[in-house]
């Protein structure tokens, strides 16, 4: 029994505002797109299944088999080199060949580029060549990956008329359709768990959106979300923009080929809720391959991150089976915590393809990876973070990284968001008085 | 025992416009098999050749993910709804 449950408080505060007209917000340091004149416009769609097409549109799934359309690229479109490429603005629309519009992008042009850090203790820990952190914790403006999943599906509502936003979230697509929908002047409605992590959710009220916490699990509101799609009038990030949308993550791979000299790593790890990041990167890292824009070598084995407690898709990938067994949620990796994940067979399916393997791990584990990566890295993420350092060491101690293995950790929201994760692990701090030798008695102490 | 199955948008076109239709069985595979005899065209949208739900596909009864339930042979009561949801994404 889904009902939902509008807090008293953000229903006062943030409303129905009319939608004022979408202005870009313009500084200099938001990066003009130099060519591709024209107005924006969405790309066509095609099933993934049974390839009927279908015209640009806020539309999710075929309505001849009810699979995943996704959006169909001109195979014969001019591409840039690396040269070019590399001349761009550093946001995510340098690869703007490979993302669904034709035309100039108007809203969320500074997302992306995130850096790709070299950590050395990590991959000792890991017993592995080399090892580079992927830092969407620090992704703009919402410090995590789904800023660039939301930078395609506020461009797509444009294109399509759609003034109102929204998404059913596990919290930081929340954080960033509202963040998104705030600097465009559009109002948004959130969906999230009645009980996600209170960072989350004034991470999402702040920026003024309508968050709607719903009672149940993630999978509750997805569903709801569902059945709303095409009542009001909205632009539904992730359910009938999710087409546009899961494309924008395709950039963490063409970033991760840029920044480490065009080349690819050998393995990547990342984690995984509904599954579409892991395919999407496969997708961008086999499109630079098609485009000569990636040295040799095969594609990087693919490894996913889930927690013990919410793990269908590595239990589908390590049984091997075709098909995906739904779980209940039971885990603080809560932006992770996806039971029936739409893109879970394809996912496994994809992980397979590349000779990678998944993961899933203990909160414990969880925990003691954000400390690790902390520790290590100068780096604090959050649960999903966790997770995917636990999973990679995992997977280093059963043999499936080898020696020889440059590593890239997908790291993809920022640590403040989840503090009541590692909290209970963190030693208290003392209390003294302003006095030199209370200061050095502590000293003493070490 | 009649039930109702609340079907996505997309395939209201193909049982005459409704969003919703009364089904019998006593199963929920009957009751779609039933709504499937009488509006032909959606039986291979709600269902795969060998008379399964598809994996992009999932079947509520009232707010049960039928998978944790018996899937399609899950037994339904006079008044029991059904939902079907096309998979979202993740978030
Ligand atoms: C921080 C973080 N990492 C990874 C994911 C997984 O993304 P996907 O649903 O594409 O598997 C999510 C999804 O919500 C997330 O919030
Ligand atoms: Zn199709």
């Amino acid at each position: 029994m889904t009902t939902i449950a509008p807090r008293p408080a953000a229903a006062a505060e943030s409303g129905g505002h009319p939608a004022p007209p979408l202005d870009p917000p313009r500084t200099l340091s938001t990066p003009r797109l130099a060519s591709g004149a024209g107005a924006l416009r969405a790309l066509a769609l095609a099933c993934r299944e049974c390839d009927a097409a279908f015209e640009a549109g806020p539309i999710a799934i075929c309505e001849n088999c009810l699979a995943p359309v996704e959006p169909v690229y001109d195979p014969d479109r001019s591409l840039p080199d690396r040269d070019a490429i590399a001349s761009r603005p550093t946001s995510l629309w340098r690869y703007r060949e490979w993302l669904p519009f034709t035309g100039t992008p108007t809203l969320s042009l500074d997302s992306g580029w995130t850096p790709l850090v070299e950590a050395p203790a990590l991959a000792r820990a890991l017993g592995v060549e080399r090892a580079w952190v992927k830092n969407d914790s620090v992704s703009h403006p919402s410090l995590s990956f789904k800023d660039r999943v939301v930078a395609m599906a506020i461009n797509a509502a444009r294109a399509f008329g759609l003034d109102t936003l929204a998404c059913a979230s596990t919290g930081n697509l929340a954080n960033a359709v509202a963040a998104h929908a705030a600097r465009a002047g559009v109002p948004a409605w959130i969906f999230i768990p009645h009980d996600l992590e209170l960072g989350k959710v004034i991470g999402t009220l702040v920026f003024g959106a309508r968050v709607v916490r719903v009672r149940g699990t993630y999978d509750d509101v997805n569903r709801l979300c569902a059945q709303i799609a095409d009542r009001f009038g909205w632009g539904i990030a992730n359910v009938n923009l999710r087409s546009y949308y899961g494309e924008g993550s395709k950039t963490v791979a063409f970033e991760i080929v840029e920044q480490l000299g065009w080349r690819f790593p050998t393995a990547v790890v990342a984690p995984m809720a509904g599954g579409s990041l892991v395919t999407k990167l496969r997708k961008g890292f086999a499109e630079f391959r098609g485009a000569g824009l990636a040295a040799g070598g095969p594609l990087p084995r693919l490894y996913g991150a889930q927690a013990a407690g919410c793990g269908p898709i590595a239990r589908l990938v390590q049984s091997r089976g075709d098909r995906l067994v739904p779980e209940v949620p039971n885990t603080i990796a809560r932006s992770l915590a996806i039971g029936n994940p739409a893109d879970g067979s394809l996912a496994a399916r994809t992980i397979h393809e590349t000779g990678g393997w998944a993961a899933a791990v203990s909160d414990e584990a969880i925990v003691r990876g954000i400390r690790v990566l902390a520790e290590t890295t100068g780096i604090f993420t959050e649960t999903a973070g966790g997770t995917t350092v636990a999973a990679a060491l995992e997977l280093a101690r059963s043999g499936r990284l080898a020696p020889s293995d440059e590593v890239v950790l997908c790291i993809t929201g920022h640590g403040l968001k989840t503090v009541e994760a590692v909290a209970p692990t963190l030693t208290d701090t003392p209390t003294i008085g302003p006095r030199v030798r209370e200061v050095e008695a502590l000293v003493r102490e070490i | 025992m009649p039930i109702t199955i609340h079907l996505p948008n997309v395939l209201a076109k193909l049982a005459d416009g409704q969003r919703t239709v009364e089904a019998d069985g006593a199963t929920v595979g009957a009751a779609v098999g039933e709504v499937s005899a009488r509006f032909p065209a959606l039986r291979p949208r709600l269902v795969d050749d060998a008379g399964n739900p598809y994996p992009f596909v999932t079947y509520y009864l009232n707010d049960e993910d039928i998978r944790f339930t018996g899937g399609f042979d899950a037994l339904v009561r006079d008044g029991d709804e059904v939902t079907v949801v096309p998979a979202v994404a993740g978030g």
